[in-house]
């Protein structure tokens, strides 16, 4: 599969708190303009893959957009962890054959349409049932388990987690397309209000609507298309042993999550090192995830990505790794992390508004703390 | 009338923990082949594959490996408890088996990563019992 795919097309409605169109709607429009894009009818496309949450599925789109002949269907779960694995399987069903132009897509109404922790009902089966009787019921108190625990072996700090959410919203006010325009400082963030300690507000990810869209296709035929291509030169899925999502708590080692086996498995089919990077979109639904993505797709080691972040490791410009140059689901908008991907895709074609100068490598990776996958996009 | 609280909703695996919960017992289960303890409830051992897993009770000793202190906004059931704990366990049997619970101390200020816990029972309103914790010297 390396090299066998790219991504030629990128589209997106805007973000908003209440965007006052359904996800269905938001899903058509953002596909649409994915295809005008990558310069693609319609009629071009054979292929879907989505989020198996996704509100709209197969039926409706292939109907609303009027697909004529769909070849290939799929659709991947784990939420955020979906995200780079539908490029990934997209990448798969082209280079086997299974179909020309495959469209994977995220339509989310999450700023206005409430928070999913909220209708937790009264009784609880699976796993949550060792967990949400207790109160530990919001992602955020999920992960801030991993963090205080990750803070007291590794000495990261709060400023640390600061400075993750500082470096993202200053990417935020370059993107006029970013839903945080107001500076932050560190005092900013160290005043906001605690949510679950050791977490703050500014330590979360915003509730945002939107959609947005990639296209892809065949090397071959991205290069006779309108934009330049970002080849898929390596998708990978993984999860631990033991996993529990969300609550990882139980796996032999408690601070690994799913990310390291997915690191493993991406950086060897790519042929590249971390070090070889340019430009990382790291999945940042809370701050702590980015430092435990940095030490687990292998930028540092462990305890090493709280002062790092603090020195200025993940800015635009001048950082040794710009991360989350949109600005991220910190401070650009939370689509599951699928903005991240667009990003990724920008770096690429070179048309970010972060943009890191000559970037052939573009790491992007979805949510930490389940099931998860992650891609390198790289130059043709 | 208070919201309802989550509860758990055990399943055919998970019934003998809340069962046990409900007789003051806190109990694991172990694989009978390796003898390693497992938790969450498991079908087999994950490590030697051993469908032949015995329910044991434990200590009711451990310590607290992290916690999050929850603040508003949360579940209405949960809203006058706020700012309240969670906390990590890491029971006393085995180093790598960890159940959560709240400390039900008036005082929580003494909770640090490291100190010692014991088992109690919090019994709810609809016969449900739930292990939680306390901290101990």
């Amino acid at each position: 599969m390396k090299r066998a795919a790219a991504v030629c097309g990128i589209g997106q409605t805007e973000f908003a708190k209440n965007i006052g169109r359904s996800e269905k709607r938001i899903a058509v429009e953002a596909i649409r303009l994915a295809l005008d894009d990558a310069g693609l009818q319609i009629s071009d496309v054979d292929g879907l893959v989505r989020f198996n949450i996704e509100t709209s599925d197969e039926v409706d789109i292939t109907g609303n957009l009027g697909i004529e002949n769909l070849r290939y269907f799929g659709e991947v779960g784990w939420g955020g962890g979906a995200g780079c694995a539908t490029i990934t399987q997209a990448a798969m069903a082209v280079a086997t054959g299974q179909a020309e132009v495959v469209v994977c897509w995220r339509a989310r109404n999450r700023g206005s349409g409430g928070r999913p922790w909220a209708a937790t009902g009264a009784g609880v089966p699976g796993h949550g049932q060792f967990s949400l009787p207790y109160g530990l019921v919001r992602p955020v108190d999920q992960i801030a388990m991993m963090a205080r625990r990750h803070m007291f072996e590794t000495g990261a700090t709060e400023e640390h987690l600061g400075a993750v959410a500082v470096s993202f919203r200053a990417h935020a006010l370059r993107n006029p397309l970013a839903s945080m325009q107001k500076p932050m400082t560190l005092d900013d963030y160290l005043a906001s209000r605690m949510v679950s300690e050791p977490l703050r507000k500014f330590d979360c990810c915003l509730e945002s609507d939107g959609a947005l869209a990639v296209v892809v296709t065949s090397v071959e035929r991205a290069r006779d298309l309108k934009q330049k291509p970002a080849v898929i030169l390596a998708g990978a899925q993984g999860t631990g042993p033991e996993h529990t999502p969300m609550t990882n708590y139980h796996a032999p080692e408690f601070l690994k999550t799913a990310s390291p086996y997915v690191a493993k498995e991406l950086f060897a089919r790519a042929g590249v090192k971390p070090a070889d990077i340019d430009v990382a979109q790291f999945y940042d639904a809370f701050t702590p995830l980015v430092l435990l993505s940095m030490e687990e797709y292998g930028f540092c080691a462990k305890g090493e990505a709280g002062p790092l972040a603090a020195e200025g490791y993940l800015s635009w410009d001048g950082g040794k790794l710009p991360s989350n140059t949109s600005g991220g689901g910190l401070s650009e908008a939370y689509v599951h992390g699928f903005n991240l991907i667009l990003e990724g895709v920008r770096q690429i074609r070179g048309t970010s508004t972060s943009q890191v100068a000559g970037a052939e490598l573009s790491l992007v990776t979805s949510g930490a703390g389940v099931p998860t996958s992650a891609v390198i996009l790289a130059s043709d | 009338m208070t919201p309802a609280r989550p509860i758990p909703q055990p399943d055919e695996v998970t019934q003998p923990y809340w069962d046990a919960a409900k007789r003051g017992e806190l109990v694991m289960q172990r694989c009978g082949s390796c003898q390693r303890w497992i938790f969450q409830p498991k079908l087999a051992c994950p490590s030697c594959h051993s469908d032949e897993l015995v329910w044991e009770p434990v200590s009711g000793n451990g310590t607290i490996y992290s916690f999050v202190k929850v603040h508003p906004p949360v579940l209405p059931a949960f809203k006058e408890k706020t700012p309240y704990l969670v906390v990590l366990v890491e029971l006393a049997e085995d180093p790598g088996l960890r159940v959560l619970g709240n400390l039900l101390d008036h005082d929580t200020s003494a909770a640090r990563i490291g100190h010692p816990v014991a088992v109690v029972y919090e019994s709810l309103d609809d016969g449900v019992v739930l292990p939680q914790w306390q901290l101990t010297d």
